[in-house]
């Protein structure tokens, strides 16, 4: 479904992707794993389209999206939960919401995924009218995954979702990611809870330095001893 | 003490289109961080656009306000579209120097074309006042003011109520964000920049009927808008618009207590004082 190869993105003259390669098929869910500046959301800014490529290459659905403005890539039905929530703080949870279904294709069914988004997370339906940049931190990052699910995504990314919340809230974000797997979105996260992300996904990738040292199923990863000594201190 | 009482109403009166010349200000900078150093100019081509339609047809400035909103709405989106854009990732320094260019280019236009000379639009109703017990009102300021607070009201509910409003509100807020929901940021950018012009083209119109002007009339207003978008706070809308009522009321007050020439003194004592006691301004967040 999304295929990325020799994937090479630069600021200004320091590179930060050397080259990265993955794939992710539909109805998969998977993680890429590495450490702070390894590269994680860059890919994925890259991917869409905030980010431009120097080299490489971005197939979406077996077309190139490489050269696409981020607004297109969305509407192509590649949805983005960027790390840091980023939010419309002075605008209202409802608002922000509405703003994540402005494609043409999402926004015909708007009401339609707004209930779904409600239903899913019913602390955001009591909320609606509260301002964003008001909201916990929990609350927050479910207005960002319910944001990204506005734009009727078939591949949602999710750069940390879990991050900066408490270990309750962990363990329901990551239940609420698995149902929208199973409603039928293809799932590729970034996460730095190793062991929770490989639990619930399918596939991973370890991204180092801005390349791919390691791939596999989530089982041969967990049970790889490097990725177990440098990612699960095990 | 009336005189004082008066001083305040005619202030306030004027305010009422400060307000919506800053407002298209804030706008501007609230949404592409951008200074808009042409924003008097912007004001005065208004303004001369009113002039010529009233000389040459005898339309009246303040229906013409619809034809001066449109044109320099598209005034605006041009220079966003045209010029600004392409360097929004050049450093700050560098949008300055292209704002101050476009105010150079567009003050000396409106030199050759119309003269140096101060003109005025000179109505049947420029000089009819009507009393209020011992208040005098000018009935075109009451008439500028009444209009000017309809279209603020109106840029409210649009960028309150609409789909295209809470696109700019949403890029004001957070670019990032806005890029990845998909919003089609540099089209955001040139209505924002064109709606921020037409606010002040048609303040520009609004005040044709009792202000007299010329070319140089631009570089006072956008020192003015720059003024009250600093008091009222950077970005803010009900900043900008308490900001336009208090900066024409203090400089009103001015006239009476000091001399007219030294009106704007007040104002920008104001101005230090809200730099020095509350940075943010008025009503502004932090940012």
């Amino acid at each position: 479904m999304l295929r990325v190869s020799g994937l090479q993105t630069f600021y200004g003259d320091m590179q930060a992707l050397h080259g990265v390669t993955l794939e992710v098929r539909e109805g998969e869910v998977v993680s890429i794993i590495g450490s702070n500046g390894a590269g994680k959301t860059t890919t994925l800014m890259t991917i869409s389209g905030v980010l431009r490529p120097r080299r490489g290459q971005i197939e979406f659905d077996g077309r190139r999206i490489d050269s696409l403005k981020p607004a297109e890539i969305v509407e192509a039905g590649l949805g983005h939960v960027p790390e840091g929530r980023q939010l419309f703080p002075s605008m209202t949870l409802e608002e922000n919401l509405t703003m994540g279904a402005c494609t043409r294709r999402a926004r015909a069914a708007r009401t339609q995924t707004l209930e779904r988004v409600y239903h899913l997370f019913p602390r955001l339906r009591e909320r609606r009218h509260q301002v964003a940049g008001t909201l916990s931190g929990g609350e927050q990052q479910m207005v960002a995954i319910g944001r990204g699910l506005m734009s009727c995504p078939r591949l949602l990314m999710l750069d940390e979702p879990s991050l900066g919340l408490s270990p309750m809230l962990v363990t329901a974000i990551f239940d609420i990611i698995q149902e929208i797997n199973r409603g039928g979105a293809t799932i590729l996260l970034v996460e730095q809870n190793v062991f929770r992300a490989l639990k619930l996904s399918h596939r991973g990738y370890i991204l180092e330095n801005g390349q791919i040292v390691a791939e596999g199923s989530s089982q041969q990863l967990l049970r790889d001893p490097q990725v177990r000594t440098a990612y699960l201190g095990l | 003490m009336a005189l004082y009482v008066q001083a305040i109403v005619n202030g306030f009166l004027v305010g009422g289109v400060y307000s919506l010349m800053a407002l298209g200000l804030s706008l501007i900078f609230g949404v592409m961080r951008v200074i808009n150093f042409a924003h008097g100019d912007m004001m005065v081509w208004g303004m001369y656009l009113s002039y010529w339609l009233f000389v040459t047809a005898g339309v009246d400035p303040y229906l013409s306000i619809l034809v001066t909103g449109s044109a320099i709405f598209l005034l605006g989106a041009a220079v966003q579209k045209g010029l600004v854009n392409r360097i929004l990732d050049a450093p700050h320094e560098m949008q300055i120097l292209l704002m101050l260019g476009v105010a150079l280019v567009l003050e000396n236009l409106a030199l050759m074309v119309w003269g140096p000379d101060p003109r005025r639009v000179s109505t049947t109703y420029a000089l009819s006042t009507f009393w209020l017990g011992p208040i005098v009102f000018d009935l075109p300021k009451v008439a500028t003011f009444g209009l000017a607070l309809a279209l603020a009201l109106g840029l409210y509910l649009f960028l309150k109520k609409t789909d295209l409003g809470r696109m700019i509100r949403a890029a004001s807020d957070n670019q990032i964000g806005a890029l990845l929901v998909g919003t089609d940021i540099l089209k955001v950018f040139t209505l924002a920049f064109g709606i921020g012009a037409a606010c002040v083209g048609a303040a520009g119109s609004l005040m044709t009927p009792f202000l007299p002007f010329s070319p140089s009339t631009g570089l006072f207003f956008t020192i003015t808008s720059f003024n009250i978008v600093i008091i009222g706070g950077m970005g803010s809308f009900l900043g900008a618009f308490v900001g336009g009522l208090l900066v024409g009321v203090s400089e009103s007050l001015g006239a009476v207590i000091l001399v007219p020439s030294l009106k704007e003194i007040v104002s920008f004592i104001l101005l230090v004082l809200i730099l020095l006691f509350r940075p943010q301004g008025l009503l502004g967040g932090s940012r």
